[in-house]
C-alpha cells in the first residue's frame, strides 16, 4: 500500500471510529429522554412508570368533562375503548379538545389511573390523527371484536 | 381542459428530464458539444414546461374547478383570492408541483449564469439537475398527481383549505423554505460534475460557493418565517418546538452552514477538497431526507400531511439512488482529490475544521433526536417522542462551543497565527462582554441565572469582537469609514452574519429564560393583574367576514395604573370546515412582545386566556434575516461578477483572495 494511501484509510478509519461513538454515546443518552407512550389498557395494567414523564392517548370520554367553576382545572377521562384512565390539567386545552376526538395527554403518572398532565394535544385538523392514537383504536377495536366474538360463543354454549 | 393541459405539460417535463438528465452526460463523456449544448436548451425548456403546468393549476384554483380532486378538497368559492392562489401549495400534491417548479427555476438560472463554467461541466451539473427532475416530476406524476379529476360526481363546493393556512406567513414561509431546501441541489449537482470529472481545483469551489450561500439565504428566512408564523398563528406563543417537520428543515440549515466554511477553505485554500464535496452530498440528502420526513408521515408532527406509505416509499426509494449513486461515485473517484495540507495548528484552516465538527455534532444531535422514535418503532416497537429535554441542553452545548470559537476563528489568517496576542486581545473582550451582561442583568432584570449569563456574554463579545475586527481593519486608513469601505464585501458578510447569530442567540436565551406566561380566568369587566401589569376585559363581540366568523374580545392592559395598549384577541369559525381557531393579540416592541390569546369559553362568560410577555422575542427572526444579510453581501462580493472579475489584474486577483 502506498504511503498516501495508508494515511487517507487512517483519516476514514479514525472519522468512522469517532463517528460511530459519538452516534453510540447519544443514542445511549437519547434514552433517558425519550417520553414513552401508553394506551390506556396499559396505564391501568400498572405497565408504565410512575413519576416519569409518558405520553398517554385515547378518546375523550362523552360527559366526563369536569371544569371548576373559579379556575383553569379540568378533568377529564380519554379512554381505548377499553379501559380509561382520568387526566387533570391546569391550563388552558387546545383548540380542537372535545369530547370524543383524539388527544394526546404529556405529564406524569400519580397512579394506574390519574394522569397530572403538563401538555395536552390534540389533533391538528380535521383528518388527521397522530398515528400512535390510530393504532391504539384500531388494536382494541380489534381486541373488541375478539372480545365479542369470544362472549358470543361463549353466550352460545351456554344455551 | 386546462387541468388536462396542465397534465399534459408535467407529462411532457417528464420526457424533457429525461433527456436532460441522460445525453449530455453522454455528450460530456464523448466530448460531443451538441448534446452538452442542449443541456442549457433543455433546463430551460423545463421551467418553461413546469410554469405552465403550475400555472394550470393556479387557474383552475382561481376558477373553482371542484372537478379537480385537489382544487375540492383545499379550495373553496368562499375563500379570498388571495387564498386561492396560495392555496396551491397548501397541501402535498401542490407542494411537490411548487417543489418541482423551484428546481426548474434554479436549472434555469444555472443554465442563464454560468457561462464562466466549462463546457463539460456546465453539461453535468445541468445533467445532474435534470436527473434529480425525472424523480421528482415521475413522483408526481405516479403518485401524486395534483390533476386528478373527481368525475363524474363534482363537488358543488371545495372542502375550503386549512385555517392555519389563510394567512401571510404561510403565503411567503413555503416558498421561501423550499427555494433553500431546492437549492442545495444545485452545489449537489456540482459536487457529481466534479467527480465526475476527477479534478476539483479552486474554481470549482468559486463556483460553488455563490450558489450554496443564495440557498443558504433563502433557508434562513425559510425557517425564521415559519418559526414567526408559529409564533403567531398557532396560539402557544411558541417560536420553535423541535417538531420532525421543523428539524427537516433545520437539519440541511446545519449542513449547509457548515459546507459554507469549508468552501471557504476550498475555495481560498484549496483544503479539504473531499470533505468539502460529502459535505455537499449530505447537505442535499438531508435535504431529500427531510422531504421523506414530511411527505411520507413517518412520524408524528403537528404538520399535519396527510399520509401514504407509496408515496414515502417512493421518495426513500429515490433517496437511496440518488445518495447512494453519489457516495458511490464518491468512494470511487476519493483518491483523485488532492488537498493542500499546507498549513499549521494555529490557522484559519483549523478553525474551520473545529467549526464543521461542532456543527457536524449539533446536526447529529438533531439527527438521532429526530429519527429516534422511528428506530424504537422498528426495532422494539416502542412508541416513543424526544422533545426539549433532549434537544435543549445537547444543542445548546454544542452552539455554546461554536459560540465561543467564531471570535478567534474569524480573526485567524490562513496558513499560520501567531496565538498569543489573538488570545489575549480576544480574553480582554471577553472580559468586558462578561461584566456587560452582568451589569445589564442586574440593571433589567429580576433574577440573575446561569445560562443566560454565559450565553449573553458569549453573544455579546462576538460582537464586540466584530466590531473590534473592523476597527483594527482600517486603523491603517486616512479614516475610520475610508478603512471600512476596503474592507470586502465577502468579509463585511462574514462578519455582519455572525452579528446576526449573536442577535439571534441573545433572543433565544432571553426569551426562553425570562418569558412570563401566565394561563388565567377573567369574566367580562373583570381586572386580573398579572405581574406589574392589570388586564380588564371589557367586551365580547362577534363579526362575521367572507368565510368566517370571528369572536372578538377587547382587553384593556395597564401598567402601574397607566393605560399601555388595547388588546383584542379573537377565534375565529371558519363556516365551510367549522375549524376553530385562535387568533393572538400581540403588542409588539424591540424589547419585548405582549402576546395575548383566548383559550376557551368557561361558564358566566367569563375566559380562559393566555397572557404571555415575551422579552427579544423579536431578535430571534431579527438575527436570521441579519445572517441573510451577510449572505447576501458574500454573494454580491466582486470575485463572482465574471465581467469584472475579467478586468482585474492577476496580481491584483490574488490580493483579493488573501483578504
Amino acid at each position: 500500500m502506498k504511503a498516501h494511501r495508508k494515511k487517507k484509510l487512517i483519516t476514514i478509519l479514525t472519522a468512522l471510529v469517532l463517528l460511530s461513538s459519538a452516534v453510540g454515546l447519544l443514542l445511549f443518552a437519547i434514552g433517558d429522554y425519550a417520553d414513552a407512550f401508553y394506551e390506556p389498557t396499559k396505564v391501568v395494567n400498572g405497565e408504565a412508570p410512575l413519576n416519569k414523564t409518558v405520553r398517554v392517548g385515547g378518546l375523550v370520554v362523552d360527559g366526563s368533562v369536569n371544569r371548576s367553576s373559579d379556575s383553569l382545572y379540568v378533568e377529564f377521562d380519554i379512554t381505548d375503548n377499553q379501559e380509561s384512565i382520568t387526566i387533570t390539567f391546569d391550563k388552558s386545552l387546545p383548540d380542537l379538545f372535545r369530547e370524543g376526538q383524539g388527544i394526546m395527554a404529556e405529564g406524569k403518572l400519580i397512579d394506574n389511573k390519574t394522569l397530572k398532565a403538563t401538555k395536552v394535544l390534540a389533533k391538528h385538523d380535521e383528518q388527521y390523527m397522530p398515528p400512535e392514537i390510530a393504532d391504539t383504536l384500531k388494536k382494541s377495536h380489534q381486541d373488541g371484536v375478539n372480545k365479542m366474538k369470544d362472549q358470543q360463543s361463549k353466550e352460545k354454549g351456554d344455551y | 381542459m386546462i387541468p388536462e393541459l396542465g397534465h399534459f405539460f408535467l407529462i411532457l417535463a417528464l420526457i424533457n428530464a429525461i433527456v436532460l438528465g441522460s445525453l449530455p452526460f453522454y455528450g460530456a463523456h464523448t466530448q460531443h458539444s451538441g448534446l452538452m449544448r442542449l443541456a442549457s436548451k433543455a433546463s430551460i425548456g423545463q421551467f418553461v414546461l413546469l410554469l405552465a403546468s403550475y400555472i394550470c393549476l393556479t387557474l383552475a384554483f382561481v376558477q373553482d374547478d371542484f372537478s379537480v380532486a385537489y382544487v375540492a378538497n383545499h379550495s373553496n368559492t368562499l375563500l379570498p383570492l388571495r387564498y386561492k392562489i396560495t392555496a396551491v401549495w397548501g397541501s402535498h400534491e401542490g407542494s411537490l408541483l411548487l417543489w418541482i417548479l423551484i428546481l426548474s427555476g434554479w436549472m434555469a438560472a444555472v443554465a442563464i449564469f454560468s457561462k464562466a463554467l466549462t463546457a463539460v461541466m456546465r453539461a453535468r451539473v445541468l445533467a445532474t439537475l435534470g436527473f434529480l427532475s425525472i424523480g421528482f416530476v415521475s413522483f408526481a406524476l405516479f403518485t401524486s398527481n395534483p390533476f386528478e379529476r373527481v368525475l363524474p360526481f363534482i363537488p358543488i363546493d371545495g372542502a375550503d383549505l386549512n385555517p392555519l393556512l389563510q394567512d401571510f406567513g404561510m403565503i411567503v414561509h413555503p416558498p421561501m423554505l423550499y427555494m433553500g431546501f431546492v437549492g442545495f441541489a444545485v452545489v449537489f449537482a456540482f459536487a457529481i460534475a466534479g467527480l465526475l470529472q476527477g479534478d476539483l481545483d479552486q474554481k470549482w469551489a468559486k463556483w460553488a460557493r455563490p450558489w450554496t450561500t443564495v440557498a443558504w439565504i433563502f433557508l434562513t428566512i425559510g425557517i425564521a418565517l415559519g418559526s414567526w408564523w408559529a409564533y403567531y398563528e398557532l396560539g402557544w406563543g411558541g417560536w420553535w418546538f423541535w417538531d420532525p417537520v421543523e428539524n427537516a428543515s433545520f437539519m440541511p440549515w446545519i449542513a449547509g452552514t457548515a459546507l459554507l466554511h469549508s468552501l471557504a477553505a476550498t475555495e481560498k485554500r484549496g483544503a479539504y477538497k473531499s470533505w468539502t464535496v460529502l459535505l455537499a452530498i449530505l447537505t442535499f440528502s438531508l435535504s431529500l431526507l427531510g422531504t421523506f420526513l414530511v411527505r411520507s408521515g413517518v412520524l408524528t408532527s403537528v404538520h399535519a400531511f396527510a399520509t401514504d406509505p407509496e408515496r414515502g416509499l417512493f421518495i426513500l426509494t429515490f433517496l437511496g439512488f440518488a445518495v447512494g449513486g453519489a457516495l458511490t461515485l464518491y468512494a470511487w473517484q476519493f483518491d483523485k482529490l488532492k488537498s493542500n495540507n499546507n498549513y499549521t495548528l494555529f490557522s484559519k484552516e483549523i478553525a474551520i475544521v473545529l467549526n464543521n465538527i461542532l456543527l457536524f455534532s449539533s446536526l447529529l444531535v438533531v439527527f438521532l433526536g429526530t429519527l429516534y422514535p422511528l428506530l424504537a418503532d422498528y426495532l422494539w416497537e416502542k412508541k416513543v417522542s424526544i422533545g426539549p429535554p433532549f434537544f435543549d441542553p445537547y444543542f445548546s452545548f454544542f452552539f455554546a462551543l461554536i459560540l465561543f470559537l467564531i471570535p478567534f476563528g474569524q480573526q485567524m489568517n490562513w496558513k499560520q497565527d501567531k496565538l498569543k496576542p489573538l488570545l489575549l486581545k480576544q480574553f480582554i473582550l471577553l472580559a468586558v462582554a462578561v461584566i456587560l451582561t452582568l451589569a445589564l442583568i442586574a440593571l433589567f432584570a429580576d433574577k440573575i441565572l446561569l445560562w443566560p449569563v454565559v450565553a449573553i456574554s458569549l453573544a455579546l463579545w462576538l460582537i464586540l469582537s466584530c466590531i473590534n475586527y473592523l476597527v483594527n481593519q482600517s486603523s491603517n486608513a486616512q479614516s475610520l469609514f475610508a478603512g471600512l469601505k476596503k474592507i470586502s464585501r465577502s468579509y463585511w458578510g462574514m462578519i455582519v452574519a455572525h452579528i446576526g447569530v449573536a442577535i439571534t442567540v441573545i433572543g433565544v436565551i432571553i426569551t426562553s429564560f425570562y418569558s412570563i406566561e401566565k394561563d388565567i380566568r377573567i369574566e367580562p369587566q373583570q381586572i386580573v393583574k398579572v405581574e406589574n401589569l392589570s388586564i380588564k376585559f371589557e367586551k365580547f363581540d362577534n363579526f362575521t367576514f367572507e368565510n368566517y366568523i370571528s369572536s372578538q374580545a377587547t382587553l384593556k392592559v395597564s401598567k402601574n395604573g397607566r393605560h399601555l395598549t388595547t388588546l383584542k384577541p379573537e377565534k375565529r369559525r371558519y363556516r365551510v370546515s367549522g375549524q376553530l381557531m385562535t387568533e393572538a393579540a400581540i403588542e409588539p416592541g424591540f424589547f419585548g412582545d405582549l402576546y395575548i390569546s383566548l383559550a376557551q369559553p368557561l361558564d358566566k362568560g367569563a375566559w380562559a386566556i393566555k397572557v404571555y410577555y415575551k422579552p427579544f422575542v423579536r431578535w430571534i427572526w431579527l438575527g436570521a434575516l441579519i445572517m441573510a444579510l451577510g449572505g447576501l453581501l458574500a454573494v454580491s462580493d466582486k470575485r463572482y461578477r465574471a465581467r469584472r472579475f475579467k478586468k482585474v489584474s492577476p496580481k491584483k486577483e490574488s490580493i483579493i483572495n488573501e483578504s
